[in-house]
């Protein structure tokens, strides 16, 4: 069975980002740049399918700048077989992701596609739930458990009350969430492997996507900063202060 | 211009997060229609006729709808959606879950979490965990939109629609329902509660937080966690507040034995209030706490209890 796993590169989770002096967005020059924690996750489940010979072999796709070629290269030097990389120097909203993922699809023919189930820059948790509606395939979200078949796959789901169990015929979309796994870190011998395996480059031109933006961001602000208050000396005067003075008691 | 706002429910009653839409919709203006889609739920789509704003109850009720799969869902709404000038749904996992799916197959763009609403095609929605509000605006003709309900008061109970019902298209069986393990508890839910004591990984272990509960049990109050607490294995996921887990913002947030990650403050900062007890001085936390307690945890949690149950008696 072949597996699709999405990458993307997105700013690393340990920096504090800066909103530009413009309002135009957030402040990438210069800044750390890492694969989106939750696409590590995806990228992990597919190496283990692998491991246990269900899977034969993991396709890494990422897009955006030249930039993802190194994103790949993470996920090659973890255990993916190979990477494509669909340069575009335009920002991509979910549903162009989307579309560029049904058109790679529509050539690599994968049985499970495994994305991260939202990515920590924007946020938006779209790409996986539009992919599988444009591919009309079944999809599996926020995934802590997976259990494969030939045929059908059995998922364990994180939703807000607690645990749901769905199953998804094959093909389909699953996408991470954090308890699925914990990712490994690439050793030193597989980071030079991964030098010698192939990215494939293309562009949304020559799938034949447009990627037109259907929002414009008008404007990023700082949220309100929040002001930190007193220390306080006892217990005693924590519940006189919430009961007399902020009256949330 | 009318909007479709899709309720979450559990078949019997509405639940929370629906409220707070109806809100953000009545925001954006004209008409409103909120449609209950599950099975012998006629109870809910009573509950939401009589929510303020609303225009009327679409009520599409069916036995295949008892847990409907994100796919069947998504062939519901987009059944209807052209009517609608919005539609909107909770953020939350239901939502989430299904409305990208309605957005593709419009060929329109969703915009998740929504913070405020500044006109009809323009809105504020948090990224970056919440360290920065991006303001967008739609050029879509349809616009798809999950709503952060602590950005959104709930809407109140006055109202008295009309329901109207209609049927479901057949169901896809791309997917299906095996099973759900949901958490019983006799306390509010975690995005539904007017104060939150929330543990960390100074708790120590999932037993300590006995001491979390007891208190909260003294205040009315949920307990929640940070991620530290869960991937330590002390609570259930579900605890989880913070970017990856619930955004919450209580009247009181009392954080224990927690740090202050990025990630945890994402999900709790915009609370009215929030007490910090940690042994750390220099903590994160304490830079957002209103009022602070340095110290032991397993010295002041117990104090606070008592000191509580002694305050609460004399009411």
């Amino acid at each position: 069975m072949k597996v699709l796993v999405a990458v993307k590169r997105v700013i690393d989770y340990n920096v504090k980002i800066r909103v530009k002096a413009d309002k135009t967005g957030v402040e990438t020059a210069n800044v750390k740049m890492s694969m989106n924690p939750f696409d590590e996750i995806a990228v992990e489940e597919a190496i283990r399918l692998k491991e246990a010979g269900v899977v034969t072999e993991i396709v890494a796709v990422s897009m955006g700048p030249q930039g993802c070629q190194e994103t790949i290269r993470t996920s090659l030097a973890m255990g993916a077989d190979r990477g494509i990389h669909v340069l575009t120097d335009q920002p991509l909203e979910p549903l162009a992701v989307a579309k560029l993922f049904k058109a790679i699809i529509a050539k690599e023919a994968p049985q499970l596609v495994i994305l991260g189930k939202q990515a920590i820059d924007d946020d938006c948790n779209q790409t996986g739930q539009m992919l599988a509606a444009l591919l009309g395939w079944g999809q599996a979200t926020f995934a802590s458990k997976l259990k494969l078949d030939a045929d059908k796959a059995s998922v364990t789901r994180e939703v807000d009350g607690g645990l749901e169990t769905i199953e998804v015929k094959l093909p389909a979309i699953l996408t991470t969430d954090l308890r699925l796994n914990e990712p490994r870190y690439a050793s030193l011998p597989n980071i030079m492997k991964a030098k010698k395996k192939v990215i494939d480059a293309t562009t949304p031109e020559t799938l034949g996507v447009d990627i037109a933006p259907h929002l414009v961001t008008l404007e990023v602000n700082e949220p309100a900063k929040r002001q930190g208050g007193k220390k306080l000396g006892s217990v005693e005067e924590l519940v006189d202060k919430l009961m007399h003075e902020a009256q949330v008691i | 211009m009318t909007s479709l706002v899709i309720a979450e429910h559990d078949n019997q009653s509405l639940k929370g997060s629906t409220a707070h839409v109806v809100t953000a919709a009545t925001a954006i203006g004209g008409d409103m229609v909120v449609l209950v889609a599950g099975a012998s739920c006629r109870a809910v789509a009573d509950e939401a006729a009589k929510l303020t704003g609303v225009t009327k109850v679409l009520l599409i009720d069916a036995p295949t709808l008892e847990h409907p799969s994100a796919e069947d869902l998504t062939a519901l709404v987009l059944g209807i959606a052209k009517d609608y000038s919005h539609v909107l749904a909770p953020a939350t996992t239901y939502g989430k879950n299904f409305l990208p799916r309605v957005a593709a197959l419009l060929d329109v763009a969703q915009i998740s979490d929504i913070s405020a609403v500044i006109s009809p095609d323009t809105f504020e929605r948090p990224i970056y965990a919440g360290n920065a509000i991006a303001r967008v605006q739609s050029k879509d003709s349809i616009k798809i939109i999950t709503v952060r309900g602590t950005a959104f008061p709930s809407a109140k109970a006055g109202g008295n629609a009309p329901i109207e019902t209609a049927s479901a298209p057949a169901a896809s069986n791309l997917s299906h329902f095996v099973g759900a393990e949901l958490a019983r508890s006799e306390r509010p839910e975690l995005t539904a509660a007017r104060i939150i004591v929330s543990g960390g990984r100074g708790m120590q272990s999932g037993d300590n937080f006995k001491l979390l509960e007891s208190l909260a049990d003294k205040l009315g109050a949920a307990v929640g966690a940070s991620r530290a607490a869960v991937d330590s294995g002390f609570v259930p996921n579900d605890y989880q507040v913070g970017q990856t887990g619930k955004i919450v913002a209580p009247e009181l947030y009392i954080a224990v034995g927690i740090s202050g990650a990025i990630q945890h403050l994402a999900g709790m900062k915009d609370s009215k209030v929030i007490v910090a007890i940690n042994k750390d001085e220099e903590a994160p936390i304490f830079q957002i706490a209103d009022y602070g307690l340095v110290g032991d945890l397993f010295q002041i949690v117990p104090a606070l209890d008592a000191e509580f149950a002694k305050k609460l008696a004399n009411r």
